[in-house]
């Protein structure tokens, strides 16, 4: 089940060189205050697998302007030009794929799979050293499976086991995400009571968190 | 002309059908939305989230939790539903779009098409373009005809590829054209260029159609 704890003890969770799956699509549905305590803490050469570098000063992008990430995978960094800075003086990589296939590779690191076939990317630089699988007189590119030792996602109601619901656009990457990391971290907008979020509206289920962190929007 | 966008994107308005499931990129593409024709309702997606996405908010309605492709605040309709990323690519990757719009650095007369990466000078990402322009029925490049005087539409791209043979139709200030097996067709061309100036703004050999009509959009 579902632990409370404070943002301070969950940012202890993450180590040196860990690989961190942060969900959010340019900083909505990101865990703001587990962002902010993290880069307090000043945990160091994370691999970071976030679909964007967000805005400058705006969520996981303070992440990058502190120099913790040693490595970002994402699918678009345009809008933070930091990020092009830290590449061109070689303090942070960049591998960028495409969204779609981003996600889908978390999907698959979360449910067992072995990977997908999919033609995004056939015949780009994408495709570069992978195997392509031609079906149907169809060729596609085998995608496999992204997961992380930690996973930090939002989400704007979070009961006690854990179940997770979410506002708007903010359900984004946050949901595959849950499912692909060793240590899933949520950080609640608001913590309910259990029963307030009904069962139909569970998207992410409890057994996939382990942590709570109270956001303290409410 | 005083509204080069404008004017392109109210001409990719009329390729649109009522019903049709929609996607429009940033920048120029967004604007089609504004010059749908009378009857045209068609479901807007954001690539983030959004099925049935609505009108840009006032800054009054804007929320921090609803956003579109671009960051930017966005707004749903009625009878929309929010989505995850995992269902949203599902559905772009599965045929479930109609019809794309995206911009383009450039664009040839294969229909491959070029718009997410300038090796050594920028280096944005792909987003969702990849899989939008794979897995849509129709794509449309929404662009001006070139970049400054220089050619966009090529016999060969020269930037790295967001897709190959992807590219259905474009349109820009000059005319409207498809990818054929042949080459790319010129089927409109705006009356206020001649056949000579778009052929020269244009490095692909333009098939003319013996059907070529006048440029209409929004009349």
């Amino acid at each position: 089940m579902a632990k409370l704890v404070s943002v301070e003890e969950a940012v202890g969770l993450i180590k040196d060189g860990n690989t961190v799956m942060i969900g959010g699509f340019m900083g909505c549905g990101n865990p703001h205050k587990v962002i902010d305590a993290l880069v307090k803490k000043g945990t160091k050469n994370l691999t970071v697998l976030c679909n964007d570098g967000a805005w400058p000063e705006f969520g996981v992008a303070k992440l990058i302007t502190s120099g913790q990430v040693k490595k970002l995978i994402a699918t678009h960094v345009g809008l933070n030009p930091e990020v092009g800075k830290k590449m061109n003086t070689g303090e942070l990589q960049v591998e960028l794929l495409p969204q779609g296939t981003f996600t889908e590779r978390i999907r698959c690191g979360g449910n067992g799979m072995g990977g997908f076939l999919t033609q995004t990317g056939f015949g780009t630089i994408i495709a570069d050293g992978k195997q392509v699988l031609s079906i149907d007189g169809k060729d596609y590119l085998l995608e496999l499976p992204l997961k992380a030792d930690v996973a930090l996602i939002c989400g704007n109601k979070i009961d006690r086991k854990g179940n997770v619901w979410y506002k708007g656009t903010t359900r984004n990457f946050n949901v595959v995400m849950a499912t692909a990391a060793d240590i899933v971290i949520a950080e609640a907008d608001n913590v309910v009571e259990l029963g307030e979020i009904e069962p139909e509206n569970v998207v992410t289920q409890g057994i996939f968190v382990d942590y709570i962190v109270d956001g303290g929007n409410a | 002309m005083e509204d080069v966008k404008g004017f392109i994107a109210a001409r990719v308005a009329e390729e649109l059908k009522d019903g049709d499931v929609v996607s429009l990129g940033i920048g120029l593409p967004t604007q089609v939305e504004n010059y749908l024709p009378e009857g045209v309702v068609i479901t807007l997606l954001s690539e983030n989230g959004i099925v049935g996405a609505g009108a840009k908010p006032s800054a009054d309605d804007a929320s921090s939790y609803v956003v579109d492709a671009g960051g930017q605040p966005a707004s749903i309709l009625i009878g929309g539903s929010f989505v995850d990323s995992a269902v949203s690519f599902g559905i772009i990757r599965g045929g479930h779009v109609d019809v794309s719009v995206l911009g383009a650095l450039e664009v040839d007369e294969e229909g491959n098409l070029s718009n997410w990466i300038i090796p050594g000078k920028k280096f944005p990402g792909m987003g969702g373009a990849m899989d939008l322009v794979i897995g849509a029925k129709k794509v449309i490049i929404a662009m001006e005809h070139t970049n400054k005087g220089t050619p966009k539409i090529l016999k060969k791209c020269t930037l790295p590829f967001t897709a190959v043979k992807a590219v259905d139709m474009i349109v820009t200030e000059m005319g409207l054209m498809v990818v054929t097996d042949k080459g790319i067709e010129l089927l409109e061309y705006n009356p206020e260029f001649t056949l000579e100036q778009i052929q020269a703004a244009t490095e692909a050999q333009l098939i003319i159609s013996p059907n070529l009509k006048k440029m209409a959009a929004g009349q």
